[in-house]
């Protein structure tokens, strides 16, 4: 064999500058969530519609001098005009005050009932389809208790319990909306349990708040989101269907649900009433659904490149 | 699995147990009584009309009351239509209600899967755009928006179909779009979404790497497992399309049972909100049995309870 | 794979063949016609709202079911088109000096199954109302006849009844007191007769339509499709059949006005709204601006209660003040465009003509400010913003909700006073009103007979079932009975005048306004007759 002495080799060192180019800059989760959301222009746009949308819902009341519980029975039903950019009700009221006014409500009782509804749904099902067994069948059999009551019954005796108010009206929406929620996520869990790559984590000894939170969770992204944008303008219309039921929120407070629900019957004669609720509804919902697609692209493992 | 099932069928019982129980007293908690009217009764009239149905007994007489009409499946006369018994109730109404939510079903399943997989497979084309406008319209304009539109432009300007009633074919097509529309557009987003995900998996990728057609691996493979979330949606709905929507059943006067489910609670009609409640909750249960079984035969790798220990 | 896709096409196959099942039976929906040369189809379609509760004369008690059971069914009278009782089972009747004894003749009459109707039928028919075994809720109406109440309710002897068949044709009737609308009440649906035969061999006759629902009346009932139908045809056993023109009526139950007037646009109805159904608020203008609406004052008042036993509202002066800052001309024309009339007084103008103008004046802010300064005075408060915010309770329905609106910002606006608004479901209203937990109260009263009596009596006493609002008055009580024995009906109308006077000085109740029934209406069909209390009948009716 031949004898290469040492000093035929020259230690070249790393070359820093080059080195730093190949690699990827190191990011944080979230800013890289961030950066692919940002790519996506549909989910750019609905957030900014959304970000519009609660702009006018802080300021929209002030831009008028009406005032949503005025009323003015000489002016009613009046087309859109430069007095009344949305026209008025069949009391004389702003459309376009009550609109804004409505939209707190609405865009407040849609949001907040998606977020509970998540985090009880997410959990309850979530541990009930991860630890299967006797668990699985309690949880889930509670469920179906809870739906097989009739709701009405439930919600009149809320109503009369703890009286109409917004937290009722929460409470009211919740108590039972998170039930699909959790059955979603029990089924996606059950699926996705016996995966290979779940069962090698269980095998490395990960615990299961770690198993749910890194593998289970962010793998049913995709339904959790889907179901929690539909919870949004279900609850804006539960909320307008209790009205409707005299278990609502109590007028002269505005909501995009009872605007549309006191609109209805006026779609042959006054359609304004109905078209500008209806239409910042459709918005509102189009704007929760890209924004939910986006994040859901955005927060999917598999989709980063 | 007939094990499972037999347990199963067993904590049904007990489910409906609690069912009957929890509705028994929030009825009687709630304010009011089935004989109440704007013209209000003479004092001793009402309290022999209470003695007569059962209502002045002590709450656990009345309690085992309930339960042995549920038991014998005999729930009485209804107290506010005095002409008919609760079962006659439901047996009129409910053929009416099944047919109808059986269309909409039908509709709600069939375009609501074809529009996701569509969309799931032109992802970010025009394709998947146009649907998913479509489903956004569905999830948020509710049924009774739906339902006017509908009469309005199709029956009153068009004329193409009749307002209302329920007497032909035609009469049922409105509702069913108008019942199908929020379903349809929810599984329409759960297919697509759930789609994409199975077709990022490392087997649809073996599948095309070994040449099959993308039709196959659609339907054979993808789908199979895009579908899970659908069947879980599929329970509660067909329990709640089938036994009756009360604001499609008003608006387009159909006589189903839906209608029921909300008066019979406004009227403290007390047999009947027993009996609907314990009739739709057998629905439920049944169709949530079937969703669990549906699991295992779409995911053979799901294991229903009882399976492995310890997990 | 292959089986579950066979399942799924049996299921399609399943339901197509439902589709076509439910698809072939409605082909001859509408089929009638008739026109072998013959003139205009006389098939009425209307919609009554909902499935009538019961079609048994004894246990009915709503509008709905009193709308079948009048063109069914035919009483001693009925009324007429002149809005008095006419002479109907009975042909003639006999009242005794006291005005206590009423001695009807019957007319040979037949039920629809050729049975002759006897005295004996109205004497059963009256007698199965008043046994507390039946459960009849509206037994009440019987209670003017002799002996009535007690048997309903203190255990009386049914023999005692006032109410007997001295033969097959006469029938006596024995009232508690002078009645001078006893012939009114024998047309309401209380009094009506049943054939007793039939009742004593099937107790469920009344359940459904077929052999046993026999009628005596102008049409006779041969569909009941409960929730959905009913259908009545030209009786041909009716003693007056001659009268009678329309061959059928169809009686659908659609329960949304919307719809309702989006059929009859369509063709689909003959008739849409009042008595039998309602229209949609937001239509009124509409309909007015064409022309086509049709409105008629009916015996009906829409009232505030006030709750008179809770602070500030047991105060006179402030429920006054309450009632004076009203503007019910501009709430009628704005609100509820129906043509209603503002209501100053508590009987209807039909009754007392003088109610047109009412007790006071519509409106009168003036008047609303003196009585709310001196009632503040009274409380030792200063100013209306010290009065706590009182609470305006109302039953849930598009209506209510926005007169109270409007309500509620015309006492802000005219009074300053706080008014906060209470939306509660039926049942948990009515539990309210009646345990007087509440300030003020929306309720309506629709009249049962064409009296003042209907609408006074029951705040006679302060804990009677439909007073509601803690008020009596000695006086007011005193007048009351008076008229029950005067015989003489002037003094009788000045006795009841003078008791409403009463009432509205201490107003322990807002008059609103006086009920009117709006609808619309095939132009071709003719002589529909509702009559003053809003009952509708069809004997007359017929297609040009």
């Amino acid at each position: 064999m031949m004898q290469i002495p040492n000093d035929k080799f020259k230690v070249v060192g790393t070359h820093l500058s080059d080195t730093e180019k190949i690699s990827k800059p190191s990011l944080s989760f979230w800013k890289d969530v961030f950066i692919r959301f940002r790519k996506n222009k549909l989910a750019v746009f609905g957030l900014i519609l959304l970000a519009i949308l609660i702009f006018m819902a802080i300021f929209g009341p002030y831009m008028t001098e009406y005032d949503y519980k005025m009323t003015d029975l000489t002016n009613k039903n009046q087309a859109p005009s430069a007095e009344h950019w949305f026209g008025t009700d069949d009391l004389g009221r702003d459309v376009f005050t009550r609109t804004w006014e409505g939209a707190r409500i609405s865009i407040f009782i849609g949001v907040a009932a998606a977020l509970i509804d998540l985090f009880i749904g997410v959990a309850w099902g979530g541990i009930a389809g991860y630890k299967g067994g006797r668990t699985d069948e309690l949880m889930m059999r509670g469920a179906d208790i809870l739906s097989g009551i009739p709701y009405l019954l439930l919600v009149i005796l809320l109503m009369v319990v703890l009286g109409q108010s917004l937290g009722t009206m929460i409470i009211a929406m919740t108590i039972t909306g998170w039930i699909n929620m959790s059955r979603i996520v029990r089924g996606q869990v059950l699926m996705l349990k016996s995966q290979e790559y779940v069962l090698a984590s269980k095998t490395l000894g990960a615990s299961t708040s770690r198993i749910m939170s890194k593998h289970l969770i962010p793998n049913s992204m995709g339904p959790i989101l889907v179901t929690m944008t539909l919870t949004v303008p279900s609850a804006i219309f539960t909320e307008a269907y209790l009205g409707f039921l005299g278990l609502g929120l109590t007028p002269p407070l505005a909501s995009w649900g009872t605007m549309a629900n006191d609109g209805l019957p006026a779609l042959r004669y006054y359609p304004w009433r109905l078209f500008f609720p209806a239409t910042f509804i459709c918005l509102t919902i189009f704007a929760f659904n890209v924004v939910g697609d986006g994040l859901r692209d955005a927060l999917d493992p598999r989709m980063r490149k | 699995m007939a094990k499972y099932i037999g347990k199963r069928l067993l904590y049904m019982l007990i489910s409906l147990w609690l069912i009957v129980t929890a509705t028994f007293f929030l009825m009687k908690i709630a304010p009011g009584n089935p004989f109440a009217s704007e013209k209000k009764l003479p004092p001793e009239i009402q309290a022999n009309l209470n003695a007569h149905f059962g209502l002045d007994k002590p709450w656990y007489q009345q309690y085992t009351d309930y339960l042995m009409n549920v038991v014998t499946w005999d729930f009485g006369p209804s107290f506010k239509y005095k002409s008919q018994t609760v079962n006659d109730l439901i047996s009129d109404g409910f053929p009416v209600s099944f047919i109808l939510g059986l269309e909409a079903i039908f509709l709600a399943v069939a375009f609501g899967i074809l529009f996701g997989v569509i969309a799931a497979l032109k992802q970010n084309k025009w394709q998947d755009y146009t649907t998913m406008a479509i489903a956004v319209l569905g999830i948020s304009v509710p049924s009774f928006i739906m339902a006017t539109f509908l009469q309005y432009f199709l029956a009153i300007k068009l004329g193409v179909f009749p307002v209302a009633r329920w007497e032909s074919f035609m009469h049922t097509i409105l509702p069913a779009i108008a019942l199908a529309a929020g379903p349809m557009a929810y599984i329409a987003r759960l297919t697509r979404s759930s789609m994409l995900e199975v077709l990022a998996n490392d087997y649809i990728k073996t599948a095309k790497a070994k040449g099959l057609s993308s039709g196959v691996i659609t339907v054979k493979h993808a789908m199979r497992n895009a579908l899970l979330p659908v069947v879980t949606y599929l329970g509660p709905l067909t329990a709640g399309v089938l036994t009756g929507s009360f604001v499609i059943e008003k608006i387009f006067g159909i006589p189903g049972l839906g209608f029921h489910f909300v008066t019979s609670i406004t009227n403290r009609d007390y047999t009947v909100i027993m009996g609907v409640t314990v009739f739709y909750s057998i629905i439920l249960l049944v169709a949530i049995l079937l969703v669990d079984i549906a699991y295992g035969i779409i995911d053979p790798r799901i294991k229903l309870a009882g399976g492995k220990k310890g997990e | 794979m292959k089986k579950r896709f066979s399942i799924f096409f049996s299921m399609l196959l399943v339901l197509s063949l439902f589709l076509a099942a439910c698809g072939g039976g409605g082909d001859n929906a509408d089929g009638g016609d008739k026109g072998d040369g013959k003139d205009v189809p006389q098939d009425l379609k209307v919609n009554i709202n909902t499935e009538p509760p019961s079609l048994h004369p004894g246990l009915a008690q709503d509008s709905t079911s009193g709308t079948v059971l009048r063109n069914t069914m035919e009483g001693l009278t009925r009324i007429g088109p002149d809005n008095q009782p006419e002479k109907a089972m009975a042909e003639d009747w006999d009242i005794s000096e006291d005005q206590k004894t009423y001695t009807f003749k019957i007319r040979d009459a037949k039920w629809s199954n050729e049975d002759p109707v006897t005295a004996q039928d109205f004497e059963k028919a009256w007698k199965w109302a008043l046994d507390p075994e039946n459960q009849s809720t509206y037994a009440y109406q019987l209670y003017y006849i002799e002996g009535a109440e007690a048997a309903n309710l203190e255990g009386g002897s049914p023999d005692d009844i006032g109410v007997k068949a001295i033969d097959d044709k006469t029938l006596e009737v024995k009232l508690v007191n002078p009645t001078p609308y006893f012939l009114e009440l024998t047309a309401f649906y209380t009094y009506l007769p049943f054939n007793s035969k039939i009742a004593e061999e099937n107790a469920k006759w009344a359940t459904d339509a077929g052999d046993d629902y026999t009628t005596n009346g102008p049409f006779h009932m041969t569909e009941w499709s409960h929730s959905d139908k009913i259908v009545l045809e030209k009786s041909s056993t009716y003693w007056d059949k001659e009268a009678v023109k329309l061959d059928t009526i169809e009686m659908v139950m659609i329960n949304d006005p919307n719809t309702e007037l989006s059929m009859f646009d369509n063709g689909e109805l003959d008739w849409a709204g009042a008595p039998t159904g309602a229209l949609p608020t937001d239509a009124m203008q509409a309909l007015k601006d064409n022309g086509t609406l049709v409105t008629q004052a009916i015996a009906g008042i829409y009232n505030y209660k006030f709750n008179t036993t809770v602070e500030p509202l047991n105060n006179v002066n402030i429920r006054k003040a309450l009632a004076h800052a009203i503007n019910r001309e501009e709430l009628i024309a704005n609100v509820l465009q129906g043509e209603q009339l503002p209501a100053m007084g508590i009987v209807p103008p039909t009754m007392f003509p003088e109610n047109e103008k009412g007790h006071f004046p519509d409106n009168d802010i003036d008047a609303a400010k003196e009585f709310l300064n001196k009632g503040l005075e009274e409380l030792n408060l200063k100013d209306p913003s010290d009065l706590p915010a009182i609470v305006l309770s109302y039953n849930t329905s598009e209506a209510h909700q926005k007169i109270a609106q409007a309500i509620q910002d015309m006492w802000s606006q005219n009074l300053g006073i706080e008014v906060t608004l209470d939306n509660a479901e039926w049942n948990v209203y009515l539990d309210k009103v009646d345990n007087m937990d509440y300030q003020v109260a929306r309720l309506g009263w629709l009249g049962d007979f064409n009296d003042a009596m209907n609408f006074l009596e029951m705040y006679r006493d302060a804990d009677g079932g439909n007073n509601s609002t803690g008020w009596e008055d000695p006086k007011f009580q005193e007048l009351l009975s008076q008229s029950q024995t005067e015989t003489n009906p002037d003094a009788r109308q000045q006795l009841l005048k003078d008791a409403e006077k009463i009432f509205m000085d201490a107003m322990p109740v807002a008059p609103i306004y006086f009920y009117t029934n709006n609808w619309v209406q095939d132009e071709k069909l003719k002589d529909v007759f509702v009559s003053g209390l809003g009952d509708v009948q069809y004997k007359w009716a017929f297609f040009e």
